[in-house]
């Protein structure tokens, strides 16, 4: 049982990872794939946050009393991830709506016929 | 219990995660993702990182969704069938799982205070930047003084994708008023709205000022003000919304933040220390520390609430436009 505790959290974020990774490559619809990316995103910020904690520690803000602390660094990093990977999606979604603009479909099977059209 | 409690939610994210692989309905999927992304904000609570999961609910299940659920509106909710085979991606997958899976077994177990990530500049952080910096909230005091200059570097990616936006879609200021804009007939809803907003906004400038002594910080308040200012469009309509904050303005603010951020880092430099040395900013280090805190946190926050809203335009004025035709 202390085995499966002390690994858990991993085989998850394993299990998360494979499964955007999943949408990301057989995903048809744009729209999904970045759905897909996102979810492999936060598969990877739980990677990291669970890496920083630190079993009977609590939240790294200075209480009376309290001697230990999770580990402040990983939740920085993934703080401003977090904020970026909202930028980057922003910028993705808006080439999905340009590619809808540009060939009429977000269907990645259905862009090669038309791109003699253009 | 917490353990209990971990179990329990990331057996739930997974199932989440399962579902979003077969549904074909995106507006599903993209309301899947948002429940993914409270059910991940959770987990973080959990695991002590408050900071970070209320970047995640606010960023993740808000922003995100709405920007996903504008782009819907422009390219429709349903996927169609795939036509070539599942079996080669499926493949992969489950070869690159295992392999992973292999690798983890190498992992030093979880939780435990002897792993080597908590070894290295972890202990300073948590036993000298109280002393050091003088604020209780460690993430703050690494976010802003120790790792100051990644954040600048992070605030700078944020405006770069404003620009990238703009440049893809950009706004359309002048609607034509030949249909109705968000949702002008439901009067319960704008009274609803105009109770909520202030309210919203008040919080947002409490998690910006409050960041240094509890979870939050420029980041978040950035994003919680933009949602204030995104349910005033979705209810009132976009013409309205560019009356209070319009697009031009907001693209000054997103440059005034990073030139806000940048020049407190150019005074400490004038006043002989090195870059972003707030130590400079006073006669004692400790109040010098916090005016640069406080100032270069207002930076984060103009530039991310200009940048998040400003987006939210971007995808809205298209879809209003989409309307019309």
């Amino acid at each position: 049982m202390n085995f499966i505790l002390d690994y858990y959290n991993y085989w998850i974020v394993v299990f998360l990872m494979m499964a955007g990774f999943y949408i990301v490559i057989s995903a048809n619809n744009l729209v999904k794939k970045i759905v897909g990316l996102n979810v492999f995103q936060t598969s990877v910020f739980m990677l990291y946050i669970s890496m920083g904690k630190v079993s009977g520690g609590t939240a790294p803000i200075v209480v009376e009393g309290v001697t230990e602390y999770s580990n402040p660094l990983p939740h920085v990093l993934i703080l401003t991830a977090i904020v970026v990977g909202v930028a980057t999606t922003a910028v993705g979604l808006a080439l999905v709506v340009r590619i809808k603009r540009a060939y009429g479909t977000v269907e990645e099977n259905e862009f090669d016929n038309k791109d003699d059209a253009i | 219990m917490a353990e209990f409690i971990d179990l329990v939610l990331l057996a739930m994210l997974a199932l989440t995660a399962l579902r979003i692989i077969f549904l074909k309905d995106l507006f599903a999927v993209v309301m899947l993702f948002g429940i993914y992304s409270f059910l991940s904000a959770l987990i973080f609570v959990n695991l002590d990182a408050v900071d970070v999961a209320f970047t995640e609910a606010s960023v993740g299940a808000g922003i995100s969704t709405v920007l996903m659920l504008g782009t819907l509106a422009l390219t429709g909710r349903k996927e169609k069938k795939s036509t070539h085979s599942k079996l080669l991606p499926l493949f992969v997958v489950l070869v690159t799982g295992a392999a992973l899976i292999y690798g983890t077994l190498d992992m030093p177990p979880f939780g435990d205070p002897n792993n080597p990530v908590h070894q290295h500049v972890a202990p300073r952080y948590i036993e000298e930047s109280p002393k050091e910096v003088g604020l209780p909230n460690m993430v703050t005091s690494v976010l802003a003084s120790y790792r100051g200059f990644d954040t600048l570097g992070e605030t700078v990616v944020v405006f770069a994708a404003l620009i990238g936006v703009f440049s893809l879609l950009g706004v359309r200021r002048k609607q034509k008023k030949d249909h109705e804009s968000g949702l002008e007939s439901h009067t319960v809803l704008h009274v609803v709205a105009k109770v909520i907003i202030p309210l919203v906004i008040l919080f947002a400038l409490y998690v910006q000022f409050h960041g240094d002594f509890g979870p939050g910080g420029g980041f978040q308040a950035g994003v919680i003000a933009a949602a204030a200012f995104i349910l005033y469009a979705l209810v009132f309509g976009l013409p309205k919304a560019f009356a209070v904050v319009g697009p031009k303005f907001l693209q000054w603010m997103a440059a005034f933040g990073v030139l806000l951020y940048a020049s407190v880092g150019l005074y400490s430099m004038y006043k002989g220390g090195n870059f972003l040395d707030y130590n400079q900013l006073a006669a004692d280090p400790i109040a010098g520390q916090h005016y640069g805190i406080i100032i270069i946190e207002l930076g984060v926050g103009f530039t991310v609430f200009a940048v998040m809203l400003n987006i939210f335009y971007a995808f809205g004025s298209q879809a209003e436009r989409s309307n019309v035709q």
